[in-house]
């Protein structure tokens, strides 16, 4: 296959620089993580990062381009997103009035008007095409990172508009050819499963699996991301998190609710956490009254060894 | 390498997985790119190329570890010329290296020293001693027979038999709580969530959060010593062999009457997609009939302005058909586990669509919609169904005919074009009368009427099943056993 690192320069060198790498802006990534991201580099594809909301599938693309320096370009999918606004979009406009000044140059008596061949080669140029963001990444000349946010919520029909950029990094424009990346994006698709993607799309990503982080992995998070906050509360935290995430709710805490949890605490002074404290401020983790009920009964009972 | 890799993709495929022959190059380039010694690696790899479902990520891990089981020096099995079934009574060789301190000598280890380190290991979470002691434990009590086709499940059962976990659980705990109210002065904390809090007793909270520590604790030992009789029966049979006996059905292969409880929290999780599916196909019918009729009046108002020309054709606007979906679902005890399911269903249905009529029946029949409008959860709602609906009329037994025709009585007018109706059950009357001049009427009514039979085609007839006299008058009859049949049923519906 041809989409190797030999087409562009690697981005990484080595697994442990993604893994610091990601570090560095303060993404905790564990092993399986930082060998796909590795991969999708040196293989040249997409990543499709798959998990529950909250789990960090856009934070990652975002971590990643904010290590490695590129720009990123961000398509957030939904319902009803068509060809003009994901891929390309003639100017339609601009269009008109160049067409229009022709013809006040034609009437003013000024130059002989060109042929319509070459009007249309003319209104037809780069000129008059608007980008859309896959277009975009496909067109830039340095390295960027593209995500393509919750692509389950495209209709199954629209997906099919994904596959030639993933697969060729190409897109074609009837009246214009072909155009080829000059440099291959790294891609992220996120979703929340929602739906069953296509399993054409499937077959051309890499696909990463993202859930709730452990114990240690979700602490070390809580330290990173949360000013202030002690080892004991941070370890606090996320024990009574993964508690929660045992319980049969309607909806587990995520990381970010979990670290909004732990800020909270911060700024409320508590240094460790009681059953008073965790239930005034479930409401902060948990979204559902139902969920908050079950949760604060819960916690209060040990099964009673 | 190539040759595993090539029996290992063989070895999804076996289990149900979709691999393509794309995914399968992708795998083999991928772990080109990788450094072979570095497992964890490689094991996302492969992971990340040939599973494409967070479903199918248990039979992946479990194949891998079976292909890919580790070899090294330091896992030898304790002396390989020695078959495994002779080293019944005699531990292995301690762990050298692994544990400076020792216990001295784990070979003559009794049945209270094992015990002791166990407690010990699950307290301080101690990976490495939990990992010697799931070996020495699997070599102590497992009593492994070379050359039995078995998965390992009956030695991981002698196994945990022997150790006592939920004793052990029960002693850290009491422990626990001794030591925190003083009572214990101890040089080994328990655990990091009484570090450094004051003495006193244990509240609620932290009792809650000790134990489950300690249980997960307990389920990374579970873990270790299903890996180590694993790796003892790779060793005696080979993989491929090994590889046979544990393959167990994927989520959507699982048979819904005789499924165990994980498989039903699996098979739920996948339901949730299937619904949305159902939603978002019948909703695309309605989107693609976007254009009514012609209409006249608009089309020649607009072509005034074509001098009279009607350029422009003018559509009027179409009906919204919505559809209506009644569930009439049989919730007796031969089709229990179905039912329990066909409710999860139900539920997720009516989450979706705004117009789902359900019903439950046994002999005697009851509207079960509100109760599920009402409910939070599921299982709230399953609760309440099994409690508040009147579903018995004599004895308890099915009885679709009676049922049915109550059914008719009471509901059967407000049942209209619009109206998809879907059967559950497996039609085993107790040789009632049938009654299925209903479906006949239901059809004639409604718009569509499926039947969903959770037992196997080849069984439908036999015994008191009456499902033949049904189905005929149904558009269609599916059997329905599990998720995969479940969605190809989805798929037919548009």
């Amino acid at each position: 296959m041809s989409g190797t690192a030999a087409d562009g320069v690697a981005r990484f060198s080595s697994l442990q620089a993604v893994r610091e790498g990601l570090g560095s802006v303060g993404y905790l990534a564990d092993d399986g993580l930082s060998s796909v991201v590795y991969l999708a580099d040196r293989l040249a594809k997409p990543v499709l990062v798959e998990g529950p909301a909250g789990t960090g599938k856009t934070e990652l693309a975002k971590a990643t381009a904010g290590f490695l320096g590129s720009r990123l370009i961000r398509l957030q999918c939904y319902e009803g997103l068509d060809e003009a606004k994901a891929l390309y979009e003639w100017n339609y406009k601009k269009q008109l009035l160049r067409i229009q000044v022709e013809r006040r140059a034609e009437d003013a008596g000024g130059a002989r008007a060109p042929g319509w061949e070459s009007l249309e080669e003319d209104i037809f140029s780069e000129e008059f095409l608007l980008t859309r963001p896959l277009l975009e990444a496909i067109r830039a000349t340095e390295p960027v990172v593209l995500l393509v946010d919750e692509v389950d919520r495209l209709e199954i029909e629209t997906e099919a508009l994904l596959l030639e950029v993933l697969s060729d990094y190409q897109v074609s424009i009837p009246e214009l050819g072909t155009i080829r990346a000059k440099q291959i994006p790294l891609v992220f698709l996120t979703s929340n499963n929602t739906r069953e993607l296509s399993e054409a799309l499937k077959r051309r990503c890499l696909f990463l699996h993202l859930d709730y982080p452990s114990l240690e992995r979700e602490r070390a998070i809580v330290l990173a991301k949360v000013p202030g906050v002690s080892n004991e509360l941070a370890e606090q935290v996320a024990r009574v998190v993964r508690s929660l995430r045992t319980l049969d709710l309607k909806k587990h805490p995520s990381i970010s609710e979990t670290i909004d949890w732990a800020r909270t605490l911060v700024l409320l002074g508590i240094e460790s956490v009681d059953l008073e404290t965790a239930r005034a401020t479930l409401n902060i983790l948990l979204k559902y009254r139902s969920d908050i009920e079950v949760a604060a009964k819960e916690l209060a009972v040990a099964s009673g060894y | 390498m190539l040759d595993i890799l090539v029996g290992f993709v063989a070895e999804l495929r076996q289990l149900g997985l979709p691999v393509s022959v794309s995914e399968e190059v992708d795998a083999a380039e991928a772990m080109a790119q990788l450094p072979l010694e570095d497992r964890q690696a490689i094991k996302s790899a492969l992971g990340a190329t040939l599973v494409k479902s967070a479903n199918h990520w248990r039979a992946f891990d479990t194949a891998f570890e079976v292909y890919f089981s580790i070899r090294g020096a330091q896992f030898l099995l304790d002396g390989e010329a020695t078959p495994l079934g002779e080293q019944d009574g005699r531990a292995e060789p301690a762990p050298d290296g692994q544990h400076p301190e020792g216990f001295g000598g784990t070979e003559t280890a009794t049945a209270e020293e094992i015990a002791a380190m166990v407690i010990r290991a699950l307290r301080d979470g101690d990976q490495l001693l939990l990992s010697a002691i799931a070996r020495l434990a699997v070599a102590r009590y497992a009593a492994m027979e070379p050359g039995r086709p078995v998965g390992g499940t009956y030695y991981l059962y002698r196994t945990l038999r022997h150790l006592d976990l939920e004793g052990a659980l029960a002693r850290l705990v009491a422990e626990a709580r001794a030591r925190a109210s003083g009572e214990l002065d101890d040089e080994h904390p328990g655990g990091a969530v009484l570090r450094g809090r004051r003495p006193g007793q244990l509240t609620a909270l932290e009792e809650r959060l000790l134990e489950d520590e300690y249980n997960t604790r307990i389920e990374q030992l579970k873990t270790e010593i299903e890996a180590e009789i694993r790796r003892r029966l790779v060793a005696d049979r080979g993989a491929e062999a090994l590889a046979r006996s544990l393959r167990r059905p994927l989520p959507e292969d699982v048979d819904f009457m005789h499924a165990t409880r994980e498989e039903l929290v699996a098979m739920r999780k996948a339901v949730q997609p299937l619904t949305r599916k159902l939603a978002t196909r019948l909703a695309r019918k309605r989107r693609h009939l976007r254009r009514g009729a012609l209409d006249f009046r608009s089309t020649m108002r607009h072509s005034l302005s074509y001098g009279g020309v009607p350029v422009e054709p003018r559509f009027k606007h179409p009906n919204q058909a919505k559809p209506e979906i009644w569930v009439i679902a049989d919730v007796s005890g031969s089709v229990a586990s179905f039912a329990r399911f066909t409710l999860h269903l139900v539920h997720a249905i009516s989450s979706q669509f705004s117009r789902v009529r359900s019903f439950v029946f046994i002999d005697g029949i009851d509207e079960v919609t509100g109760i599920f409008e009402r409910s939070e959860t599921v299982a709230e709602a399953i609760q309440k169904v099994n409690l508040e609906a009147d579903v018995v009329w004599a004895d308890g037994h099915s009885d679709y005919g009676h049922a049915l025709t109550v059914f008719y009585e009471r509901f059967g007018d407000e049942i209209g074009q619009k109206a998809s109706i879907l059967l559950l059950g497996d039609a085993r009357n107790n040789y009632h009368a049938a009654q299925a001049w209903v479906i006949r009427e239901l059809r004639h009514r409604a718009r569509r009427v499926f039947w969903l039979n959770p037992e196997p085609r080849a069984y439908w007839g036999s015994g008191d099943s009456i499902v033949e006299q049904y189905t005929q008058h149904c558009d269609a009859a599916y059997e329905c056993r599990n998720l995969r049949q479940l969605e190809a049923f989805v798929e037919h519906l548009s």
